[in-house]
């Protein structure tokens, strides 16, 4: 447009002035004598509005070519350039037990960033940052031109929020935070073997937060957001989709057992010089695992990679030989077979039987036992003239009714099976010593499942430790069977039987102890494994528990599974008994003993006045503590 | 004559869904940052609540209780001549 106006010549830059004025005056100039090609107006403003038009035309033409042609591919480039997708992140759920007590929480902390491409340009700053990061400046300097190239580097992870905004604070151009978060488990070494940990991407690595990692993990969102050049956002365009945080869990622990099995379970090792243990307590009704406990054990809140040995949960992946803990469920297997009934005689004189080249041998000669003296003295011999009117398949068929050989579904990862071999690769001595619990291997758990099995009318349930799962069962026993194993099993923690150190006053407990040596290089070592397996209360089940510790010094304590373990089953059940509000069913012993020792009191010393004015709260339907105790 | 009405109709409708879309962008941009920062208020909650539900669990942990009733508190469990049996 510009060009038509500049013909008038009066509005010209004075650059240009002259020359201008030289091309305009050229007119008048044509009609002197020095004649030239006539010079035609028309022609000249066609040729120059023709080319001014032209590259208006390309001008436009290149516009629409942006702007409708290739307007997809050129507003992606755009768009990649200052258009970010970010991820919103979002927390792990929450694990909590039986109670809603929280076992493993996530909170969010700062992770620190730097683009080593923006802090490398500015190097008078970095001193600043090293320090204010508390790292060795040149360990910084290496770091970052090691990655000089790349945008993306953690300077710090996983600190304090506050500790971030101080860092964030110095304004250091390529320093940015990012939220993360962190689990942290405030039951500590008690709970670590059932929880597990999570790495720090916060994926679970081990126990219950590797089997539900699914359950527990957050989708993280994500949102569209405009980015200046340095990074920062300039403007939230978009929410592409939101965050959904991680799901709780409810596990079947209860907390209170839990730490009561824990601290139990570490007196006894210490009292006893063991080099390790494991227990485990199952709600019989509803297969529940409510506490389960290894020793050693570790922080979880501070895993170190180095420690492997001790973040092995034993009590489902460990194998061990169940020992005499296996009898009550050979006595089980010749009732069913109709093979021996209550009252078979067993002479197991002189104390020990031949077993191919072998003896099966007892602790003492206990001469004549019927089939109850064989539970309640735990007599090898026993188990071994029982076992011997049963036939191979027939024994193995049963055991493995019970699961011996099977996971039980636990759920948890690396469940072991334990080691059940076929017939098929039984040896002559097999069957024998499979009575008395040699041969074959076992996890705590299973033990602690097959007991449960017996005390619940011979109705086996899938152990879990999620609460609230709808129980899945099995008869594996008839009820009858399964009463009169159980009433067995109760004379052993009676007066006469192999664990009075687990009878617990105003309940019938129903228990086998089991000592076996820690097989070692194909053969048998010097150090043993002790075990307790129980029942409580006899009359309407509740908990079945299973105590192993390995290697306890002998010199100690000794090494019976009814002088290590049983102390550790006592005590336990003793607690959830109590927690869980069950009535005592032997009033009548609890109320002997206690007259028992009112009469030594009355002896020891002067009658005081009789605690009549002992507040009984009424309410309560059977037993009333007229002392509070502080719960565990 | 009709044409002309139409082609008027449209044009108008035209200028109103423009406008209408404008709006709504508006609408959307101005909600979407009242999303944002409402969510930002949750997060910050469920956060602080998290920290309180660590700090209740750390402070009722088992061991400190058990600490403070023996020893502090002077308590222990009873003794079974402490524990009245009652009959119904």
């Amino acid at each position: 447009m510009s060009g038509f106006r500049d013909k008038g010549g009066d509005r010209v830059s004075p650059a240009g002035a002259s020359s201008l004025r030289a091309w305009f005056s050229r007119k008048p100039r044509s009609n002197k004598p020095r004649a030239r090609a006539q010079f035609n107006l028309r022609a000249r403003l066609v040729a120059v509005l023709g080319t001014l038009a032209l590259c208006a035309f390309v001008l436009v033409g290149r516009a629409v070519d942006l702007q409708l042609v290739d307007n997809a591919f050129y507003q992606r480039k755009a768009d990649a350039r200052i258009l970010r997708e970010i991820p919103i992140p979002t927390s792990r759920g929450m694990i909590t037990d039986r109670n809603g007590e929280p076992l493993a929480v996530s909170t969010p902390v700062e992770s620190v960033w730097g683009n080593p491409q923006e802090l490398l340009k500015s190097p008078d700053r970095i001193p600043e940052l090293a320090k204010a990061l508390d790292v060795p400046e040149d360990y910084l300097t290496r770091k970052l031109a090691g990655k000089a190239d790349k945008e993306f580097l953690y300077l710090k992870r996983r600190i304090n929020p506050s500790v971030a905004q101080k860092i964030l604070a110095h304004k250091i151009p390529g320093v940015f935070s990012q939220r993360e978060y962190r689990r942290f488990y405030p039951q500590g070494e008690a709970m670590a073997h059932i929880l597990g940990f999570t790495n720090i991407d916060d994926q679970g690595q081990e126990g219950v937060e590797l089997a539900f990692d699914e359950w527990l993990r957050g989708t993280p969102g994500a949102e569209k957001v405009i980015r200046d050049r340095r990074g920062r956002i300039v403007e939230n365009v978009d929410l592409v989709r939101p965050a959904e945080p991680g799901k709780d869990l409810t596990l079947s622990i209860d907390r209170r057992i839990q730490y009561l099995t824990y601290r139990e379970l570490r007196t006894a090792l210490l009292e006893s010089g063991a080099s390790s243990g494991s227990a485990v307590v199952l709600d019989i009704h509803t297969g529940e695992i409510l506490a389960m406990a290894n020793l050693p054990s570790f922080n979880p809140n501070a895993v170190e990679a180095g420690n492997r040995e001790a973040h092995r949960n034993r009590a489902v992946t460990d194998l061990f030989e169940p020992g005499s803990t296996m009898k009550p469920v050979t006595v089980a297997a010749a009732l069913e077979a109709g093979v021996i009934d209550l009252d078979t005689k067993f002479n197991t004189n002189p104390g020990w039987i031949p077993n191919g080249r072998y003896r099966t041998t007892d602790t003492h000669n206990h001469g004549v036992l019927d089939t109850t003296g064989v539970i309640t003295k735990s007599s090898n011999v026993g188990a071994a003239m029982i076992a011997a009117k049963l036939g191979n398949q027939q024994f193995y068929d049963f055991l493995s009714r019970f699961g011996y050989g099977q996971s039980t579904q636990s759920g948890f990862p690396g469940e072991g099976a334990g080691l059940f071999p076929s017939p098929a690769r039984w040896s002559g001595t097999t069957k024998q010593t499979m009575s008395y619990g040699y041969g074959i291997s076992v996890t705590p758990l299973q033990v602690a499942h097959v007991y449960a099995a017996l005390a619940n009318d011979g109705r086996m349930i899938q152990p879990t430790f999620v609460k609230g799962q709808p129980p899945r069962s099995r008869e594996v026993l008839s009820p009858t069977i399964a009463h009169e194993v159980m009433k067995m099993m109760q004379t052993v923690t009676e007066p006469g039987g192999t664990a009075i150190q687990a009878a617990i006053l105003g309940y019938h407990v129903a228990g086998k102890t089991g000592t076996a040596r820690i097989a070692s290089n194909g053969g048998y070592s010097r150090s043993y494994s002790a075990f307790f397996a129980g029942v409580v209360p006899v009359d309407n089940p509740r908990f079945s528990m299973a105590v192993v510790i390995m290697d306890p010094d002998p010199s100690r304590r000794g090494y019976y599974g009814g002088l290590v373990s049983a102390p550790v089953f006592h005590n336990v059940m003793e607690g959830a008994l109590r927690l869980m509000d069950v009535p005592p069913d032997d009033i009548d012993t609890w109320l002997a003993a206690q007259a028992a020792a009112e009469k030594k009191a009355a002896l020891a010393m002067p009658p005081r006045p009789i605690p009549a004015s002992t507040p009984v709260d009424p309410t309560r339907p059977a037993v009333s503590l007229s002392t509070t105790a502080v719960s565990q | 004559m009709k044409t002309r009405i139409i082609v008027f109709v449209l044009i108008v409708a035209n200028i109103v869904t423009a406008i209408g879309v404008v709006n709504a962008r508006h609408q959307h941009r101005q909600l979407f940052v009242q999303l944002k920062r409402l969510g930002h208020v949750r997060d910050e909650l469920n956060i602080d609540f998290g920290r309180l539900q660590l700090e209740q669990a750390t402070w009722a942990e088992a061991n400190r209780i058990d600490q403070i009733a023996r020893t502090k508190l002077g308590m222990k469990f009873p003794e079974s001549a402490d524990i009245v049996v009652v009959r119904p």
